[in-house]
């Protein structure tokens, strides 16, 4: 079994170099087309997403294919060949079967343990199986890779805990409040990060949204984005007072909310709990409102802080999944070595040779009075048979043809040569 | 055979307290499963032990402090299965197996004789009232557990630690809206023990108050448990102070309960 990878990522290339090399809608599919007709490439499959372009083939000759996929690229690309040789990396071997795990794992993505990457895995195996072009071993391989990231979700804590500050804000809105879908959510000021942590709340459940904005005009667009209410910026104080969640990012060089305010909101909302986020920098709620009874605010520093702990946690976790992942390979590296014709050939032999020995056994048993000679002759029925019969699959399997890893396979399965573990 | 059953719940309660211990510093959800699972065992021997008390003494057995602590607990349990099957709150175990177990234990150390029953208890009320003054006060129990929780949990938001045990309790909101119920079914229960204590005591000691320092811890309580409900009402005192509270609140349940007998005495010289 020779795997081969060839690729870049957002490691060894810039976006620029990613972009060039990116194989988009139909790109896609021609790019396998082609790959598929370059000679001593049994099968392939194209990963390409904004942060890796990555081609996993399974191959006679490692170093040919590799050569013949670089003239490859560069043609298809009309890209430079230094730049490329600069940013591309080869893998063969166990390292190839290392690096397409880990990648299903998202041990290899920039965040790590981010889940989109193994959906993005599934969709180009899928479209190199509808071309047809990936072969019996680069199948088996990807079909590991996948079921080794399902593995490494469910027996690490990899993907747990938010590694992002609007994720943050969510899961801590969900440590105050159990029920997100009956709250308020005020949006104060506007601003990326703002608004992302404002949709990511809005996707957990948040029904009822607010806006406030300095200009109101604006208020109203983003309004109109969140499916939420413009109020007038001078309003947000009475506003409060039905408010669960506030994220607060305006441009005010000074508090826009201070501790006495806070303090009578509370008052007149009867104490009921209070989530305030504040993104602005420099800050724009008094941080003292963190002493209040019920109200829990967080800065930006705050969300960074758990961010940075939570990412502490995965790389904890990465150190599992690695360990998982090489005991996957063992088992993938037994699998490969069973598709070598040397092993099969005497399996089968011997398989034969059990038979032989076993009926021989019988007859004799069954006629205990036969002489010398015919107990030869019968011995020698009994070889002859059963050499004549394995002759042209010993041929075969010794033949060095394009299919020969999927005969072998076959031969392992027809006549039951395989372990108890690989019955795929 | 009583005895037998007593010291297996005993044992099966104990199990559970260090599997709490374990779930505490490093859950899993086998732990939390084994938690589960001894408490049941603990539970159903337990009521055994007390199904067989009763039929030995003929009367319910909650007479003298071995039988109410033991009393006390099974009912805790129960309540706290109750929670578990309708919450399922995470790490709800760990905060009442290892009080379950300390009161198990505390009623294995006292005196286990049974009494003869004196005449002045010999009445049907004695079921009635200390059955309600139990489950009341197992509620008040199991809102102390969950009031803790709710400290530590409010801590841990208000002090941004966010690690370890702030990842696997539940969420301020439940918690306070929990310990909330518990009191609302644990404070009526609270006040018709007292009302029906009071008229057994006019059948048997002919008034109906006597200012024993039993009742007067009592209603020490009750007005402590009306303030929680009084003040989340109008001043909404809810979160960490109702939670503050609930747990003053059981200080004096157990006083009531341990203290009344063992430092003052009264007419519920008994219990």
């Amino acid at each position: 079994m020779n795997i081969l990878v060839i690729g870049l990522n957002h490691k060894t290339a810039d976006v620029e170099v990613r972009e060039r090399l990116a194989f988009n809608g139909n790109r896609l599919d021609e790019g396998l087309e082609g790959l598929s007709r370059l000679p001593g490439i049994n099968g392939a499959v194209i990963v390409s997403t904004c942060n890796r372009v990555e081609i996993y083939s399974a191959v006679k000759d490692v170093d040919n294919a590799a050569r013949a996929i670089k003239d490859f690229l560069v043609g298809f690309h009309s890209i430079n060949r230094e730049a490329l040789d600069r940013s591309l990396y080869i893998l063969k071997g166990r390292e190839a079967l290392r690096h397409i795990l880990r990648v299903a794992s998202s041990l290899d993505s920039m965040v790590l343990g981010e889940p989109q990457i193994l959906g993005q895995l599934k969709d180009a195996f899928e479209s190199a199986l509808q071309k047809r072009v990936t072969d019996y071993v680069l199948n088996k391989v990807m079909k590991k890779a996948i079921s080794v990231a399902k593995r490494v979700r469910t027996e690490t804590r990899i993907a747990e805990n938010a590694v992002s500050i609007s994720f943050a804000a969510v899961e801590l809105a969900k440590k105050i409040f159990t029920e997100l879908s009956d709250k308020t959510f005020m949006l104060l000021g506007a601003g990326e990060m703002a608004e992302l942590a404002a949709r990511h709340l809005i996707s957990n459940g948040v029904k009822t949204v607010l806006i406030a904005n300095r200009t109101f005009e604006r208020g109203c667009e983003l309004a109109k984005e969140f499916n939420g209410r413009p109020v007038r910026f001078e309003d947000f104080l009475k506003e409060m007072v039905h408010t669960d969640i506030l994220i607060c990012s305006t441009g005010a060089p000074d508090y826009v909310l201070r501790r006495s305010e806070m303090h009578s909101v509370m008052k007149e909302r009867r104490q009921r709990p209070m989530f305030l986020i504040d993104i602005s920098v420099p800050r724009n709620i008094d941080p003292s409102i963190n002493e209040l009874d019920n109200v829990y605010l967080y800065d930006v520093d705050d969300l960074q802080g758990v961010v940075d702990a939570n990412m502490l946690e995965r790389k904890k976790e990465a150190e599992k999944a690695e360990k998982i992942i090489d005991e996957e390979i063992e088992g993938l590296e037994r699998w490969a070595s069973s598709l070598d014709s040397i092993p099969t050939i005497v399996a089968l032999r011997n398989m034969a040779e059990n038979i032989r020995r076993e009926e021989v056994q019988r007859v004799m048993n069954r006629f205990p009075n036969l002489g010398e000679k015919e107990r030869k002759a019968i011995e020698y029925m009994a070889s002859s048979i059963i050499n004549k019969l394995l002759h042209p699959p010993t041929v075969a399997l010794k033949e060095d043809s394009e299919d020969r890893e999927t005969l072998i396979a076959m031969i392992r399965k027809l006549y039951g040569l395989n372990g108890e573990d690989e019955s795929d | 055979m009583g005895t037998l059953f007593f010291e297996l719940s005993l044992t099966f309660y104990f199990a559970a307290a260090i599997a709490s211990i374990i779930e505490l510093f490093r859950g899993s959800k086998a732990t939390s499963r084994l938690i589960l699972a001894f408490a049941i065992a603990g539970f159903i021997t337990h009521s055994g032990s007390i199904i067989l008390r009763f039929i030995q003494a003929g009367h319910i057995p909650i007479t003298s402090l071995h039988e109410a602590s033991s009393f006390f607990s099974w009912c805790i349990v129960l309540i706290f299965f109750f929670l578990e099957y309708r919450y399922r709150l995470d790490l709800l175990g760990p905060f009442t197996m290892p009080v379950v177990f300390i009161l198990m234990l505390s009623s294995s150390v006292l005196p286990r004789e049974i009494r003869p029953l004196s005449p002045v208890l010999q009445s049907y009320w004695l079921g009635i009232h200390t059955f309600l003054a139990f489950l009341g006060n197992a509620a008040f129990a199991m809102a102390f557990g969950i009031g803790f929780m709710y400290l530590i949990q409010e801590h841990n938001l208000k002090k941004k630690h966010l690690g370890g045990l702030f990842q696997r309790l539940p969420s301020l909101q439940i918690l306070d809206e929990i310990n909330y119920k518990l009191i609302t079914l644990g404070f009526p229960l609270l006040t018709l023990a007292i009302i029906t204590g009071a008229i057994w005591a006019e059948s048997a000691w002919g008034s109906y108050w006597r200012w024993d320092p039993k009742e007067v811890w009592s209603l020490i309580t009750w007005f402590i448990y009306a303030l929680v409900l009084h003040a989340r009402l109008t001043a909404g005192w809810r979160g960490r102070r109702a939670a503050l509270l609930s747990i003053i609140g059981f200080v004096s349940v157990l006083f009531t309960f341990f203290g009344v007998n063992l430092l003052l005495k009264g007419l519920h010289a008994f219990v």
